[in-house]
């Protein structure tokens, strides 16, 4: 029904929409992106993972022509970013935390005026706000101003002016982050019908379960540098697979409890006050493993429980530093 | 399907100099609907504040004032209509800061639009806002004994001199919210600004009871100058040549200097 909406990208460039290559950004003595190299097949999702501070806002600007980059290479749709960046502009559609929408105006005068600027002419410019309103489903509420609006309308509204040119690269800057979980099965829902067109998407986020259910890869950005790439699955079991939480009686048991659970950990434990975190690799009788274990070294445990690794444990795997932790 | 297909693929989006003028035009126009819906906005900056001052000025200080030759009046109101210039020029100021700030002007500029449009529609909307003041202002003035004794000429000329004034600042305005990127700076350096410029010039009191110093000051203010300009032509008074030629010589260098430096400013933001 809305296969007209999104210009299917498969036909473009030899088959890359973005490539990235040795990308470096400082801010003073801040190196933001310190030589990142990625590219995007036509037609897939990217998604870029990292905590605050880790660059994906500076990369996401460097490939909207939103900021020059200090060095490398960045080249979208076959048009490079700093040499054509009026090209990038005509065939990028952007969302996110920076880019966006006029909260006086309604839904519909700002799908109207992206519309505008992006020179569809009047009558295309209109037909295609009430197509994109109903693609998001904001047709009821489109003659009321956005500041009426909740956070995940506005998000969708974002979403659909970002699409408003029939981009054929979609960035999408932490689409959910500040929404609350309905609005982000909505937004969720909304991107997965895009993919399901053939949008080639560069989509960035703090959150793991996020970058699993949209894309197809995923890089993991760690102070201006990729730290890891892979698909979802390929970077949980670099984790190794499962995680086994602890809560012990006495914090000052913890290394035994360390020791005594050795044998099962398939990387460093980290403590947490009386709290201890290992990760383990996924079989049956862990748990029963682990509680025998630290019986016999005599470690009082209150709770025990096993878990699915999460972005903190993929980031403590690969940069041994816990991913909430980060500076903005 | 012939329909599907042109929004499938939209038609050519070049950088011609005739899109400039149209995302120019676009623009003027989100800009003024903005404030329109902006209730606050209407009612304290195009209303309250100008007609406060008036009042203010007219029935609390204006007793006390001595204008020779003048009522008071007569001689407040070509003052209050460069003060809301002044005034409006600022809140373009401050809307220009909240679109960098609110992450609009990112959303400009990830569109391919001409870099000066963004501008170039700020002062547009700033002086269309000007002229909606300047009409409430003499309609304000009316009712309450203000009257233009100029000839039909040199009234016409008064409201083309405050329009002008309304221009050089706010393209000044535009220079401002380019440089200083958040409201909140700008409403401080532009009440830092204002102020002294509005208080120490010929917008309310005459200048000769200043002390010399003052005045020596005061009588080169180009707000001096525009207050009087407007002054002499819309009461048909004497002398309008010097003041009216320095006001015009202020507002086209204040012009002259902030149009390539607002070209500067936005062309750095868009590269």
């Amino acid at each position: 029904m809305y296969s007209d909406l999104v210009r299917s990208t498969t036909e473009a460039d030899a088959g890359v929409a973005v490539v990235v290559e040795d990308l470096r950004r400082s801010f003073g003595s801040t190196k933001a992106l310190d030589g990142v190299s990625m590219s995007i097949p036509c037609g897939t999702v990217l998604a870029v993972l990292g905590p605050n501070g880790a660059g994906k806002t500076t990369l996401f600007r460097i490939l909207a022509t939103l900021l020059p980059a200090g060095g490398g290479r960045a080249v979208v749709a076959g048009h490079d970013v700093a040499r054509e960046p009026h090209a990038v502009r005509s065939v990028i559609g952007l969302t996110g935390q920076f880019a966006a929408v006029d909260e006086q105006l309604t839904g519909r005068e700002n799908l109207r005026l992206v519309g505008r600027l992006s020179h569809l002419g009047e009558r295309v410019a209109r037909r295609r706000a009430d197509q994109l309103l109903e693609l998001v489903g904001l047709t009821e509420v489109a003659g009321r101003p956005v500041r009426t609006y909740s956070g995940g309308m506005r998000r969708r509204v974002d979403i659909a002016a970002g699409l408003v040119a029939a981009p054929s690269v979609l960035f999408l800057d932490e689409p959910t982050t500040g929404l609350d979980p309905r609005g982000r099965l909505d937004v969720w829902a909304l991107i997965g019908d895009l993919v399901g067109q053939g949008t080639t998407l560069l989509l960035t986020t703090q959150y793991l379960d996020e970058a699993d259910r949209l894309a197809d890869r995923i890089v993991v950005l760690d102070q201006g540098r990729v730290v890891a790439e892979g698909s979802s699955d390929e970077l949980k079991r670099k984790v190794g697979g499962e995680v086994l939480e602890l809560t012990l009686a006495d914090r000052a048991a913890v290394p035994e409890a360390m020791r005594a659970t050795q044998d099962l950990a398939a990387g460093d434990g980290r403590p947490d006050g009386n709290r201890l975190s290992i990760p383990v690799t996924a079989a049956s009788g862990t748990v029963v493993r682990a509680v025998r274990a630290l019986d016999a070294a005599g470690v009082e445990v209150t709770d025990i429980a096993l878990r699915r690794p999460t972005l903190d444990d993929v980031f403590l795997s690969l940069t041994a530093r816990p991913a909430s932790k980060e500076a903005a | 399907m012939s329909a599907a297909a042109a929004v499938a693929h939209p038609p050519r989006r070049s950088v011609r100099i005739g899109w400039g003028f149209y995302d120019a035009a676009v623009l003027t126009w989100r800009n003024v609907l903005r404030n329109l819906r902006n209730p606050t906005f209407l009612l304290t900056e195009v209303l309250v504040v100008p007609i406060l001052f008036t009042v203010l000025f007219a029935y609390v200080f204006g007793g006390a004032i001595h204008t020779p030759g003048v009522s008071y009046v007569d001689f407040l109101m070509p003052g209050v209509f460069i003060q809301t210039a002044l005034v409006g020029s600022i809140n373009g100021a401050v809307a220009l800061a909240d679109d960098l700030q609110k992450g609009l002007m990112d959303r400009f500029r990830s569109l391919p639009i001409a870099y000066w449009a963004v501008p170039v529609a700020r002062v547009v909307a700033d002086l269309a806002f000007d002229a909606i003041g300047l009409g409430i202002m003499i309609a304000v003035g009316y009712a309450i004994g203000f009257r233009f004794h100029g000839t039909a000429l040199a009234n016409a000329g008064a409201v083309g001199l405050v329009l002008l004034f309304g221009f050089a600042v706010a393209c000044l305005g535009t220079v401002l919210g380019a440089a200083l990127r958040t409201p909140a700076a700008v409403q401080g350096a532009g009440g830092l600004v204002i102020f002294p410029l509005m208080f120490a010039s010929s917008v309310f009191v005459p200048v000769q009871t200043m002390p010399w110093w003052l005045r020596a000051v005061v009588q080169r203010s180009p707000v001096t100058y525009a207050a009087d300009g407007v002054r002499h032509l819309g009461l048909g008074a004497a002398g309008a040549a010097e003041s009216v030629t320095m006001a015009v010589v202020w507002a086209v260098g204040i012009a002259a200097i902030c149009i390539p430096l607002a070209a500067y400013l936005f062309r750095r933001l868009t590269r």
